[in-house]
C-alpha cells in the first residue's frame, strides 16, 4: 500500500480552473504526478459520463474543477455542474463506491496555490482511500 | 489593475479579468502594441496626426524572446526594487516587469546592466538559447499616422509619506493601500500570506496580524499642504474591499476610519452592507484619525476623535492607508507633448457635455486621467472614446488592414488521420526535467503518428514555418504540439496550420510546461511518464478532431436607441457619426427625456441650451430616424438580425439594440408631499429658484426614497444637486439659513468643490445616525438627531426640499427585458453581462444598456456611458458578418426527444425547441446565440446534443487514452 500511486482524472474549465492550474505552473509550485487534466470549455461541461468512464477504466479519483460560484465565465454553468456532481456522488454513493473519490472544487484563474493545495489534498484523500474497487474486482 | 489583488463589487479577481484583454489586444490583427515607448511629439490635426515615438532600447529582442527566464537566473545584479512591487521585493537587472506581463519579454535596465554599464559579465546573452540579446540595441524614433489619439496615461497614487502624522516610511507597519493589495495578492511576493511587515522583517515568530485599521481620505479631501482637494471616489470601496478579503485569510479585528462613506456606484451600497453586517468589519463613521504612532512593541496607536467628539485611542498590528488617486507621473509633460489641457487639479481637463474629448479636437481621453474612477467606469469610458476615435478614422477613410490571405483549406473529411508531432524543449524550461527525446521515441509508436520532432522552441518562427510546411509535404491532417498552455501558445499555432492549409480546428496541444515540467520539477522520471500520458491523451483527441467553421451570420448595418434622452441621443449621434443609420424609440411626444425638467448649469451652460442644440443635432442628422410617441410592441431576432416592432404597426430590421430608457425620479410620499406647499423636490425647488423664489430658512432632506428599507441602494445624485441648490440659496441671500440634514454627504470626485463651497458660505451640515429613523416634521419644524450632538435639534422650516432618489422604472424595463431576454437587477435596474468586463453589453449579444437605465447617474456619466454602448454596439453593425466560433452545440435531430431538458440550462437562449411536421419537438441550437459552453450537451439524457471540438467521444477518447495504458504507456 505504500507505494500505491494513485491515477486520478482532473477535468478543469478553460476560463479559471485551467488558468489556475497554468498559474500554479508559472509560479513553480510543486505537487505529485498522480493527475492528469482535461481540459473543457465549462466545469457544466463534465458529463456525469464521463466521470463514470473514468471511474469505469480505473481511475482511482477524479476531480472537476470550475470558477469559483458567481466568476462563471458562462453565467451559471458551475452552478449546474455543481448539481450534477452533489447528484453524482448520491448515486456513486449507493453504489458502494466512497463519493470522496469525486471532488468538485473552485479554483480561479489566480488560484495557483490553492490548485497546488487541492491536487495535495485530493492525492493524500486518495491514498488513504487506497485503489479503487474496481480494479479490485478485475484483479 | 494588474497589481490588484480583487476588483470590488464582485470581488473576483483581477488577473482572471485582465490577463485575456491583455492577450486579446496584443494578438489582434488591428492593434500595435508598443510597449517600453514613449510619446515624443503630436504634429498634425484631428484626422491626420504625425505621432512621434521613442522606442526606447530593450537590449532583448521581444520576436525572438519566449520570456523562459534563463536569463533572468543567471543575472548577477540582485538588488534592485522591483518598482511593480512598490519596492517590496527586488529583481535583477535583467527583468520581465510581472508574471503576466504582455508582452512577456525580458527588458535590460540599462542604468545597472554591468555589461552596459561596464562592459562586464554577458551572462544573460549566454543563458539565452535563442539569441535574444543584444547590447548593441538603440533608441529609435518612429512616426506613426493616426487619425485620432486616446490618452489614458491612468493615475498616481498619492504619496503617503507627505501625511507625517500617519508615520508612513517611518513606521514599517504603516502600509499604503496598494502595497498592501500587494501582500494580500496570491501573485504578490508574499504569495497572499498577509504579515505584520516589522515582524516578517525582523524573523519574528509573531506573523499574522490580529488587528488592522484602514484610514480613509489619506491624500484626499483636505486643504492640507500637499493633499488633494477632491474625493478621490475609489478609496471607500477598495477598503472595504480589502477588509472584506483580508477576513478571508482569518479571523482577525478591522477598523474603517472616515469621514462619509461613499458607495455611490451600482451595487456599492449593498457591498458596504455585506462588509458590515457578514464580515464584521467595524465602521467608524465621522472619525478622522489626528495621528499614528508607533510603540516600543512595533504596534501602532490610532488617535482619533470619533462620531461625538470624543478622543478616542487604540492600538493595531497594521495601519493601512487609503491613500487616493493623483493626477499621473508626468502628467503636465505628457499634456504639453500632446498639446491638450489640465484642469485645475492636474487632470485631462474635459466638461460635462463632453466627458470624453480633450481641449485638442481628435484626441481623447479615457480613465483615471481624466478624474478618480472605478474600473467599472474606465471601461466603459474606454469603450466610449473608442466610438469617439473611431469617427475619426471613418473620416480619414484609412484603408482597413487587408486580410490575410490563407491557401485553401484541404478536405479531410473521412480520411485516415495523419498526425504530425512537436515536442517542445522551451529551452531547459521542459527540457530539463522532461526527457523531451524519449517523449518523441514514444510519440512514434503510437497510432496515425507520421512525423515526431523536437524543437528548442515550438512557438519560434523557424518551428512554426516547419509546422506549415510539413502540412503540405507530409500530407498531415493534424497537428499536435506538446509545450506550454494553449491559453496563450494555441492562436500562435493554429495559425501555423492555417498557413499550412490546415483547419485551424485540427491542431491540439499537450501542456507539458505548466502543467508539468514546471510542477513536477524534482520528479523528471514521474514527470516524463506524465508527459508522455499527457501526449497520448491529446492525440487520441487529434485523430478525432473534425474541421469546424464559424457560421457566418448576415448583419443589418443599423441599430436601435430606445429612448430618447440625453443618453439615447448622443448613442445615436456616435453611431450615426461612424456612417450607420440610428432608429430612435422616444415614448414621450418629444425628445429630451428627464433632462426637460432641469433648471440648472453645469460648466458655465444652461442644461435646456445644451438639450435644445443636442435635440436639433439629432433631427438634423440623416441617418438618424426618430420615432416619437411610440413604444417598442417586440424585438424579436437575434445579434445582428433584430426586428424593432413598433407600436405604430411598422417594424424595422437593426442589428443591434440600445437601451437608453433612463430611470424615473422617485415620487415622495413623505413629509406631506404634495399637500403641504412648503414640501418640494430639487426639481420643483429648482423650479422655483429660476423664478426669483429666495426663502430665508431652508432644510433639506437627504436620502428620500434611497438608502431606507425598501430601496437599499444610493441614488449617486442627490447629494450633488442638494448642494448645488445650497449654494444657491446662499449666494442669493447670504443669510439664509440653510441646513443639509445628510447619512453620508457623496460628493465623490471634482464634486467634493460643491461640499468645499457650500460649507463656506456657512451651509450647514447636521448629519444624523444612519441607523436611526428619517428626521421627523411637523408642519413648522424640522426635527433630527445630530449625531455631533448626540441630541435632537428642531429647525425651523421655510422651504422643505427632499432630495428624492432615482427610482428604477422596473415595470417598463421588465416589458423590454422580456423580449430580449435580458436580466434586471434586484435593485430594479438593467443587469449587464460582467461590471467589468462588459459594462454596457447584455449577456445576450448585440443588446447594450446606458445611462440611468443602467444605474442612477449624473449627465457627464451617462454621455460617457451612451459613447461607450455606442462602440460597443457599432462592433456588431459595422460588419457585413459575423463568424460564429466554431465551438458550438449542435443536435443530431434522429436522437432527440424533445424532452427540453436543454432549453432550460441555456443562459444564453441558444437552445429552443422547434415544433416539426409530426407534432413532436425537436431541439434546435441557435449558432449566432451558443457561446459553446457544453452545459445543454452534458444536460441531454439521450446523447442528441454535441459540442463541436468538445465531443463526447473526443473527450470519452481523452479519458480511455490515459486509463487505457499504464503510467508513461510502456
Amino acid at each position: 500500500m505504500a507505494d500505491f500511486e494513485p491515477r486520478i482524472v482532473t477535468f478543469c474549465c478553460n476560463w479559471c480552473s485551467y488558468a489556475g492550474a497554468d498559474g500554479a505552473g508559472v509560479a513553480r509550485l510543486q505537487m505529485p504526478t498522480n493527475f492528469r487534466i482535461i481540459r473543457t470549455m465549462c466545469s457544466a461541461r463534465v458529463d456525469p459520463e464521463f466521470i463514470l468512464r473514468a471511474f469505469s477504466k480505473g481511475a482511482d479519483g477524479v476531480m472537476v474543477l470550475g470558477c469559483h460560484p458567481g466568476d462563471c465565465h458562462y453565467i451559471g454553468g458551475n452552478y449546474r455542474a455543481r448539481r450534477r456532481i452533489a447528484l453524482l456522488r448520491l448515486v456513486l454513493e449507493q453504489y458502494g463506491f466512497d463519493p470522496k473519490r469525486l471532488k468538485l472544487e473552485w479554483v480561479s484563474a489566480s488560484e495557483g496555490e490553492k490548485f497546488q493545495k487541492t491536487v495535495n489534498e485530493f492525492v493524500d484523500t486518495i491514498k488513504k482511500l487506497g485503489p479503487t474497487p474496481v480494479k479490485k474486482e478485475e484483479n | 489593475m494588474c497589481r490588484l489583488d480583487k476588483t470590488f463589487p464582485t470581488n473576483d479577481c483581477s488577473a482572471c479579468i485582465l490577463s485575456p484583454k491583455m492577450a486579446d489586444c496584443n494578438g489582434h490583427p488591428n492593434i500595435d502594441v508598443l510597449t517600453y515607448h514613449e510619446v515624443l511629439k503630436v504634429d498634425g490635426e484631428a484626422g491626420d496626426f504625425k505621432v512621434t515615438v521613442l522606442k526606447k532600447a530593450r537590449y532583448v529582442n521581444p520576436k525572438e524572446c519566449t520570456g523562459c527566464g534563463d536569463c533572468i537566473a543567471k543575472c548577477p545584479v540582485k538588488n534592485i526594487p522591483d518598482k511593480y512591487e512598490f519596492g517590496l521585493v527586488n529583481r535583477k537587472a535583467i527583468y520581465i516587469p510581472h508574471a503576466q506581463a504582455v508582452p512577456r519579454v525580458a527588458v535590460i535596465d540599462k542604468s545597472v546592466c554591468m555589461k552596459l554599464t561596464k562592459d562586464k559579465c554577458g551572462n544573460c546573452f549566454k543563458a539565452c538559447g535563442k539569441g535574444a540579446i543584444h547590447y548593441d540595441d538603440k533608441d529609435e524614433e518612429i512616426v506613426l499616422d493616426v487619425g485620432s489619439i486616446i490618452a489614458a496615461p491612468g493615475f498616481k497614487v498619492w504619496d503617503a509619506s507627505i501625511a507625517t502624522e500617519y508615520g508612513y516610511g517611518r513606521y514599517k507597519n504603516v502600509v499604503t493601500a496598494i502595497e498592501y493589495e500587494r501582500m494580500m495578492c496570491a501573485s504578490g511576493p508574499d504569495k497572499g500570506h498577509i504579515t505584520i511587515p516589522y515582524f516578517k522583517v525582523d524573523n519574528n515568530t509573531k506573523e499574522h496580524p490580529t488587528k488592522i485599521a484602514y484610514i480613509q481620505c489619506c491624500g484626499s479631501r483636505s486643504e492640507k499642504k500637499g493633499w488633494k482637494k477632491y474625493c478621490s471616489s475609489v478609496c471607500c470601496m477598495y477598503a472595504t474591499k480589502q477588509a472584506m478579503i483580508t477576513k478571508e485569510h482569518g479571523d482577525l479585528q478591522e477598523d474603517i476610519f472616515f469621514m462619509d462613506i461613499r458607495s455611490y456606484g451600482k451595487e456599492f451600497e449593498a457591498y458596504i452592507h455585506r462588509g458590515e453586517d457578514e464580515y464584521g468589519i467595524r465602521m467608524h463613521r465621522g472619525a478622522r484619525v489626528s495621528n499614528v504612532e508607533e510603540n516600543p512593541d512595533k504596534s501602532l496607536t490610532i488617535n482619533y476623535t470619533d462620531d461625538q467628539n470624543n478622543g478616542v485611542s487604540e492600538t493595531f498590528d497594521i495601519v493601512v492607508l487609503s491613500v487616493g488617486l493623483a493626477p499621473p507621473e508626468g502628467a503636465e509633460e505628457f499634456a504639453k507633448t500632446l498639446g491638450i489641457e489640465l484642469n485645475n487639479y492636474g487632470f485631462c481637463k474635459t466638461s460635462v457635455f463632453k466627458p470624453l474629448e480633450t481641449t485638442r479636437k481628435g484626441i481623447f481621453v479615457t480613465g483615471a486621467f481624466a478624474a478618480p474612477k472605478d474600473i467599472p467606469t474606465s471601461v466603459a469610458e474606454a469603450c466610449g472614446s473608442s466610438a469617439k476615435a473611431g469617427a475619426w478614422i471613418v473620416k480619414k477613410d484609412f484603408t482597413p488592414c487587408a486580410p490575410k490571405k490563407y491557401p485553401v483549406e484541404k478536405d479531410v473529411i473521412g480520411k485516415e488521420p495523419r498526425i504530425g508531432v512537436w515536442v517542445c524543449h522551451c529551452g531547459i524550461n521542459i527540457g530539463s526535467v522532461v526527457k523531451v527525446p524519449e517523449v518523441v521515441e514514444y510519440a512514434k509508436t503510437l497510432p496515425h503518428v507520421i512525423i515526431a520532432n523536437e524543437s528548442q522552441y515550438a512557438c519560434a518562427q523557424d518551428c512554426l514555418e516547419s509546422i506549415s510546411k510539413a502540412i503540405v509535404e507530409q500530407d498531415l491532417n493534424r497537428v499536435v504540439v506538446a509545450s506550454c498552455t494553449p491559453r496563450t501558445h494555441e492562436p500562435l499555432f493554429r495559425e501555423a496550420c492555417r498557413d499550412g492549409g490546415l483547419n485551424k480546428y485540427l491542431f491540439n496541444m499537450a501542456n507539458i510546461r505548466d502543467q508539468c515540467s514546471w510542477i513536477h520539477m524534482h520528479q523528471p522520471e514521474a514527470a516524463t511518464a506524465k508527459a508522455k500520458d499527457l501526449l497520448r491523451m491529446a492525440l487520441a483527441k487529434a485523430a478525432l478532431l473534425e474541421p469546424l467553421v464559424g457560421s457566418e451570420i448576415p448583419v443589418t448595418n443599423a441599430a436601435a436607441v430606445i429612448g430618447g434622452g440625453i443618453t439615447g441621443m448622443n448613442a445615436a449621434l456616435d453611431i450615426a457619426a461612424q456612417g450607420y443609420p440610428v432608429h430612435i424609440v422616444e415614448k414621450e411626444k418629444e425628445l429630451g427625456g428627464f433632462a426637460r425638467n432641469f433648471n440648472f448649469k453645469e460648466d458655465g451652460i444652461c442644461v435646456k441650451d445644451y438639450l435644445a442644440e443636442l435635440i436639433a443635432k439629432v433631427e438634423k442628422c440623416p441617418l438618424i430616424i426618430v420615432h416619437t410617441g411610440v413604444t417598442v410592441k417586440d424585438i424579436p431576432g437575434f445579434v445582428g438580425n433584430f426586428t424593432l416592432r413598433l407600436s405604430d404597426g411598422k417594424d424595422y430590421p437593426v442589428g443591434g439594440v440600445l437601451f437608453a430608457v433612463g430611470a424615473k425620479p422617485y415620487q415622495p410620499t413623505e413629509y406631506n408631499y404634495g399637500k403641504d406647499a412648503k414640501v418640494m423636490t430639487q426639481i420643483d425647488f429648482e423650479a422655483k429658484l429660476k423664478d426669483g423664489y429666495s426663502p430665508q430658512n431652508v432644510v433639506f432632506i437627504q436620502c428620500v426614497g434611497s438608502r431606507n428599507d425598501s430601496v437599499h441602494y444610493c441614488s449617486r445624485v442627490c447629494c450633488a444637486s442638494s448642494l448645488r441648490n445650497a449654494i444657491k440659496v446662499k449666494m442669493a441671500n447670504p443669510m439664509a439659513n440653510v441646513t443639509i440634514v445628510h447619512k453620508d454627504i457623496r460628493t465623490y470626485g471634482f464634486r467634493e468643490e460643491l461640499y468645499q463651497k457650500a460649507s463656506c458660505l456657512g451651509v450647514k451640515f447636521l448629519r444624523y445616525p444612519v441607523t436611526n429613523a428619517m428626521p421627523e416634521y411637523d408642519g413648522k419644524c424640522v426635527k433630527a438627531f445630530d449625531a455631533t450632538l448626540g441630541d435632537y435639534v428642531e429647525i425651523p422650516v421655510d422651504a422643505l426640499v427632499l432630495a428624492t432618489g432615482i427610482a428604477p422604472d422596473r415595470e417598463n424595463k421588465e416589458n423590454l427585458a422580456k423580449m430580449v431576454k435580458v436580466p434586471i437587477s434586484k435593485d430594479g435596474f438593467y443587469f449587464e453581462a460582467h461590471q467589468k468586463l462588459r459594462p454596457v453589453d447584455f449577456a445576450t449579444e448585440g443588446v447594450y444598456v446606458a445611462g440611468a437605465a443602467h444605474w442612477p447617474k449624473f449627465m457627464d456619466e451617462c454621455i460617457a456611458q451612451a459613447s461607450g454602448a455606442a462602440s460597443r454596439m457599432l462592433t456588431v453593425i459595422s460588419k457585413d458578418k459575423l463568424i460564429s466560433e466554431g465551438i458550438v452545440a449542435g443536435v443530431n435531430e434522429s436522437l432527440c426527444d424533445g424532452c427540453g431538458v436543454c432549453v432550460g440550462c441555456c443562459d444564453y437562449n441558444a437552445v429552443s425547441l422547434v415544433k416539426q411536421a409530426d407534432g413532436s419537438f425537436k431541439s434546435q441550437v441557435n449558432p449566432g446565440l451558443c457561446k459553446g459552453c457544453g452545459c445543454c450537451v452534458a444536460s441531454c439524457p439521450s446523447g442528441a446534443l454535441e459540442q463541436k471540438g468538445f465531443r463526447t467521444k473526443q473527450i470519452i477518447a481523452e479519458i480511455d487514452a490515459c486509463l487505457d495504458y499504464p503510467v508513461g504507456g510502456e
